[in-house]
């Protein structure tokens, strides 16, 4: 038969299949490679904080780090208590969010439930600009056109929160946004006939029946906006301010975690000092704290996937 | 007749409620495109306040000269070139690694804990903030690899920053060929190299281009992690190889606006102008290249 006939290959054809195998052989193993990359990142984040981190740790108490209330690495009297520095990330972030959840629903619920397929492939790609606007943008935004409108009607420093918080929002919009949407179209259609059925219009099947089927998936989506707001840059450090101060009063210049990192790295800090060390005690923080909502985010997503299938 | 009485009763009792109804349905109607409205209006006024503020201040002698104490004179040749070098290698990393990372993924892996673990490495590195990124740069690129503040050291930054979106951008695209490709290819005899390069990548190549295009306008658009690997903010030059100092526009635009002098905000207005258009040539050349890409089986 034809297939007892395998093992005589002519020399030629041995030779080019084992080439053959060779070269494939080869392409996997650098495609592997590649693919391992993803996992070299995660260890290298994970080594560079902790190395560091820990080194800062040798040379002042996690206590005074977790209960002080002060932060003044860079001054003569050093203090290191991250809390100035957590109060400004989280005010800014809660003011992002009072600004992107209302609004990010709404146009979610509009596009999902609302809109027609023509409007929406129009109004959505829309939106996803906002999110490619480079953050450097939003902040001089934030500076120069935010700011002094608002000082207008509120007694208001020139570096704030509020400004900071309210345009952060607005590019986490498309985030919330977007993500609510994908909830809301997961919610199968029958739910939907069914309300319709019993009479209910698209307000009442939009507001009463699909959201609440969502709600594990708007939850992720509103997660996972929090995420971004708390990693966020460049907004906060151009209009929030460079004093760390521990309080909730958004009228005042305060410095967010990842502020200092900024600034810090804009000076010329010594590799190896103290204060180089701060870099990733702080950056350590901020990665923990992104870590924990972006698993929240995923736990969510993964339960609301799993609803409908 | 009580039967009718009933349903008469019913119905006086339906009626202003169905009006509130009516009314309730509208006003969410209304709200939802008022919400979006607010969204793609702060959009519009943020490109047009910026525009107006750079009405003067965008011209030849800007994009030519370098920067400067003095506003009248400062330009952003230094930053664009830096852009243009930062960009240039950061693909060059990113690319090749991303997609090829993607085609083991999708094509070699089998089923099982590696594949498992690489993909949700991959997809939570797309959620850690970009100032971490520009921690590990510090660490591994500038300090251990000796690199220095180097354009390579940012590019290389940068590229770990995109490779999570050219990944699943490529994943994306080879999910989308049709299986019969595959098969018959297979089928036929072909390797699963010859599978991948001559009949499943040329197949992916729009969705590939548009995630790599994706990601270098993230990458252009990224100040943060730059700037902690030390990337400089007051440039007087040029650079001229991998391992120069270098600054890019986003951080020439984070200087300039955090200057005192009032009409810096009109170089950084003009240096903003810049980037967007820079940004929207690319991702119109993407929209292009796809639509022009576009096969039909």
């Amino acid at each position: 038969m034809l297939g007892d006939r395998r093992n005589e290959l002519p020399a030629e054809a041995l030779a080019y299949k084992r080439s053959r195998q060779l070269k494939e052989g080869a392409i996997a193993a650098v495609m592997l490679v590649a693919a391992t990359v993803g996992a070299l990142t995660t260890a290298g984040i994970i080594l560079s904080l902790f190395g560091e981190t820990v080194a800062f740790f040798r040379e002042v108490s996690i206590i005074e780090f977790l209960t002080e209330t002060e932060w003044t690495p860079l001054f003569s009297i050093k203090k290191f208590g991250i809390w100035p520095l957590v109060t400004a990330t989280f005010l800014t972030s809660a003011i992002a969010l009072l600004v992107a959840v209302p609004l990010g629903l709404l146009a979610a619920v509009f596009l999902s439930e609302f809109a027609g397929s023509r409007l929406r492939a129009v109004l959505k790609p829309a939106l996803e600009v906002l999110a490619g606007i480079p953050t450097v943008v939003y902040g001089y935004f934030a500076l120069t056109v935010v700011t002094p409108l608002l000082r207008h009607v509120i007694d208001l420093s020139l570096f704030n929160g509020l400004s900071a918080g309210i345009v952060m929002g607005i590019m986490i919009l498309p985030t919330v946004a977007s993500l609510s949407e994908d909830a809301m179209s997961a919610v199968p259609q029958a739910l939907r006939e069914a309300g319709y059925g019993l009479g209910a219009n698209r307000a009442e099947v939009a507001f009463r029946i699909v959201m609440p089927a969502a709600l594990s998936g708007i939850a992720a989506a509103v997660i996972l906006g929090l995420s971004r707001a708390v990693g966020e840059t460049m907004i906060v450090a151009i209009a929030a301010g460079q004093n760390p101060r521990f309080t909730l009063d958004p009228t005042v210049p305060i410095m967010t975690m990842t502020t200092y990192i900024v600034q810090v790295s804009l000076g010329d800090t010594p590799y190896g000092s103290l204060a180089y060390r701060t870099l990733f005690a702080v950056g350590t923080a901020l990665f923990a704290l992104t870590f924990v909502l972006n698993i929240a985010s995923y736990l969510l997503v993964r339960r609301f996937r799993q609803e409908y299938d | 007749m009580a039967f009718v009485a009933d349903r008469l009763e019913r119905t006086a009792a339906y009626r202003p409620r169905l009006r509130i109804r009516r009314t309730y349905n509208t006003i969410a109607t209304g709200v939802g495109l008022i919400a979006i409205g607010i969204g793609l209006g702060t959009l519009l006024w943020l490109v047009t306040e910026t525009v107006l503020n750079a009405i003067g201040w965008l011209n030849w002698q800007f994009l030519t000269e370098f920067d400067s104490r003095f506003p009248e004179r400062a330009g952003a040749k230094a930053a664009i070139y830096g852009t243009a070098w930062v960009m240039a290698f950061t693909m060059l990393f990113a690319l090749p690694i991303g997609v090829m990372a993607a085609i083991y993924l999708e094509e070699y892996a089998r089923e099982g804990w590696l594949k498992g673990f690489i993909q949700i490495n991959i997809a939570n590195l797309a959620s850690v903030p970009s100032i971490i990124y520009g921690l590990l740069g510090l660490q591994v690129f500038v300090r251990w690899m000796e690199l220095g503040r180097s354009v390579l050291a940012g590019a290389l930054t940068l590229a770990l920053l995109v490779l999570p979106i050219i990944v699943v951008a490529t994943q994306e695209a080879l999910r989308s060929v049709p299986p019969s490709i595959r098969d018959a290819s297979y089928a036929l005899g072909a390797t699963r190299w010859q599978t991948i390069r001559h009949h499943l990548l040329p197949y992916a190549l729009p969705g590939i281009l548009t995630g790599n295009i994706l990601a270098a306008s993230r990458a252009i658009g990224e100040s943060a992690p730059l700037i902690t690997i030390g990337a400089l903010t007051y440039v007087p030059f040029t650079p001229e190889g991998p391992l120069d100092r270098f600054t890019v526009l986003p951080i020439q635009i984070f200087n300039w606006t955090s200057r005192a002098q009032a009409d810096f905000q009109h170089v950084a207005a003009a240096g903003i102008v810049v980037l967007l258009v820079i940004l929207l040539l690319m991702n119109s050349a993407a929209i292009l290249l796809r639509e022009l890409m576009r096969k039909r089986y």
